[in-house]
């Protein structure tokens, strides 16, 4: 819901890749990640890097709703003078660990943290999270080398698999697959999961934890525009907000898909 | 009167790692495996637990960088200027530029004196590159003493700071017991005000020498050494332009984009009326060579900076 109030107060954005990650991210903003959005700067926390930087909508809600910053600032995403920019910025955004927006960057800046935890003797993880698109740009390789020479174990690649960018479908544009079997040559622990289910998430993030001396990917199947029918698995929802009516529209699904859910735990 | 010692800057960024290694554990050190050329090697001996080899991968290096200065670490990333301010450039601009990260980039192998490797290993356009960057603070000692003083001031510095090196084995000028270096200060190597020669790196020790034939012939070149390209000692430079009426720039590096041209905008925008001549690469790709016989062939040697004095 934050992903369509900060696009749509932003009348621009990228909403579709943003809420086919949301499900990752709020796993691990409230569940996998030792986080204090008291102390945001906290030495020896776990990091996480947007490397698909241009999901920034679905990254601040999340960083919102956890306490990092007021929800009610959300509506300011892209405007003159918000600190809320475009894509993510350490510099200003409470809670965000890395600066990125182009595409390849973030995971090696990952690495660096990850390396920096082993050196500094600290248990702390790191998390970085791809798009499917994103696995064209040849540094994610140079980074995943990296990552498995050094056994950075203590890294944890997510990618979103929603299957679409931005010129269509990731297939049609320039293939990167088969994904799961590149990062398993490239050295490392291979999950393959439902990005959409908490119970997977649980699962792989505690399998991605035991897992010694390799780093992890886990490769997360999802739906790009996650939750908002007209958005779903539609290339059109990339890097475009939605319209008034669209947004009510939006809005609606998600609320009924929530009270169902509220529903069930009752 | 004894021999001038002659020490390569990039020998001098080694030995000063592993100097400041010796109290610093927060510094650690990434190669691309060059660290033979970058002279590294020396710091990967000493502290073998703090040197990373990237291997061959300048992109992920500088992002690999990034992430350790977010972590707190304060990394020296090294490599040859064409790859480390050239193909890492825009490593360089989005995640270490833009978040303002603490790390140092120390580029070996600037400027035509990269000698027999050729145009492809030149890297005339680092200056350019990076001092287009908000925040990033550009320097190329001039020798020994000055390379290791602004490694030290690099660490200090808190910031993204790029390092300029070479490969040739350079004459030591500077007093070490005497010297003081300061991020953003030039220094007067030499008084006189008939006209001024404003150098940095290697250029410096051409000037000076270039200045002693011009005696000769009874001009009076003041020499400034201005091994801060960014910040530039704006005070200095427009000093030596209202006490001289006439400038002549020297730099390895290309004359679009690089200290030339800074000082031209400072003295341009200060309304100073001063002729400025540019000694530098003229705006075309080195070739292969013995790396005096490019520096003369160029017209970057003692010889070509007293010609452009002589013209200016």
């Amino acid at each position: 819901m934050g992903v369509l109030t900060s696009t749509h107060g932003a009348k621009a954005g990228h909403p579709g890749g943003s809420l086919s990650a949301a499900d990752a991210l709020t796993y691990l903003y409230f569940k996998e990640m030792k986080v204090d959005p008291a102390a945001p700067k906290a030495e020896g926390r776990d990091r996480f890097v947007l490397s698909k930087g241009h999901a920034a909508p679905g990254l601040y809600s999340v960083l919102a709703l956890r306490g990092f910053f007021p929800v009610e600032d959300l509506p300011t995403l892209r405007h003159t003078d918000s600190y809320l920019q475009g894509h993510p910025n350490m510099s200003t955004v409470p809670g965000v660990d890395m600066s990125t927006g182009s595409l390849g960057q973030g995971i090696s800046a990952a690495c660096g943290m990850a390396l920096a935890a082993k050196y500094k003797k600290q248990d702390s993880r790191v998390y970085a999270l791809l798009g499917d698109g994103e696995l064209q740009e040849g540094e994610v390789w140079e980074a995943s080398m990296f990552a498995a020479h050094y056994k950075l174990d203590n890294l944890c690649v997510l990618a979103d698999l929603n299957g679409l960018q931005i010129d269509g479908a990731v297939a049609d544009v320039m293939n990167p697959g088969p994904v799961d079997e590149k990062f398993k040559a490239f050295g490392f622990f291979v999950q393959v999961i439902d990005g959409h289910s908490f119970e997977a998430l649980e699962a792989a993030f505690a399998a991605a934890r035991a897992e010694k001396g390799r780093p992890s990917a886990i490769l997360l199947k999802t739906t790009k525009g996650k939750g908002v029918s007209y958005m779903e698995n539609n290339v059109g929802w990339h890097g475009k907000a939605p319209n008034d009516a669209e947004y009510e529209q939006g809005m609606a699904e998600l609320t009924a898909a929530l009270e169902e859910l509220e529903g069930e735990t009752v | 009167m004894s021999e001038v010692k002659t020490i390569a800057t990039r020998d001098s960024y080694g030995a000063a790692l592993v100097e400041l290694g010796k109290e610093h554990e927060d510094l650690v050190v990434l190669d691309a495996d060059l660290a033979a050329a970058t002279k590294t090697g020396v710091f990967k001996k000493a502290f073998p637990e703090r040197h990373f080899d990237c291997g061959i991968a300048e992109q992920n290096m500088i992002g690999v960088a990034a992430g350790m200065a977010a972590a707190g670490l304060v990394p020296f990333a090294s490599s040859f200027a064409m790859f480390a301010a050239g193909r890492a450039f825009e490593q360089v601009r989005n995640s270490v530029g833009y978040p303002h990260l603490n790390v140092k980039i120390g580029a070996t192998h600037g400027g035509i004196s990269v000698g027999e490797d050729g145009a492809s290993h030149q890297c005339c356009e680092d200056f350019a590159l990076m001092r287009s960057i908000p925040g990033m603070v550009v320097l190329c000692p001039a020798d020994d003493v000055e390379a290791k003083a602004a490694v030290k001031a690099a660490y200090e510095h808190e910031g993204p700071v790029y390092l300029r090196f070479g490969r040739l084995a350079v004459p030591v000028f500077h007093d070490e017991a005497n010297y003081k270096f300061e991020i953003g200060k030039g220094e007067v190597l030499r008084d006189g005000d008939d006209l001024a020669i404003l150098a940095t790196g290697l250029e410096t020790a051409e000037a000076l020498k270039a200045a002693e034939q011009l005696a000769a012939e009874g001009v009076n070149a003041r020499v400034i050494n201005l091994c801060s390209i960014k910040p530039l000692d704006t005070e200095l430079v427009l000093k030596a332009a209202r006490e001289c009426g006439k400038v002549v720039t020297c730099e390895e590096h290309s004359v679009i984009g690089g200290l030339g041209e800074a000082v031209c905008a400072a003295i341009a925008e200060a309304g100073v009326a001063c002729k400025v001549k540019r000694v530098g690469v003229k705006d075309e790709f080195g070739h292969s060579g013995p790396a005096k016989e490019l520096l003369t062939q160029f017209g970057l040697d003692a010889a070509g900076i007293a010609k452009a004095c002589r013209e200016v």
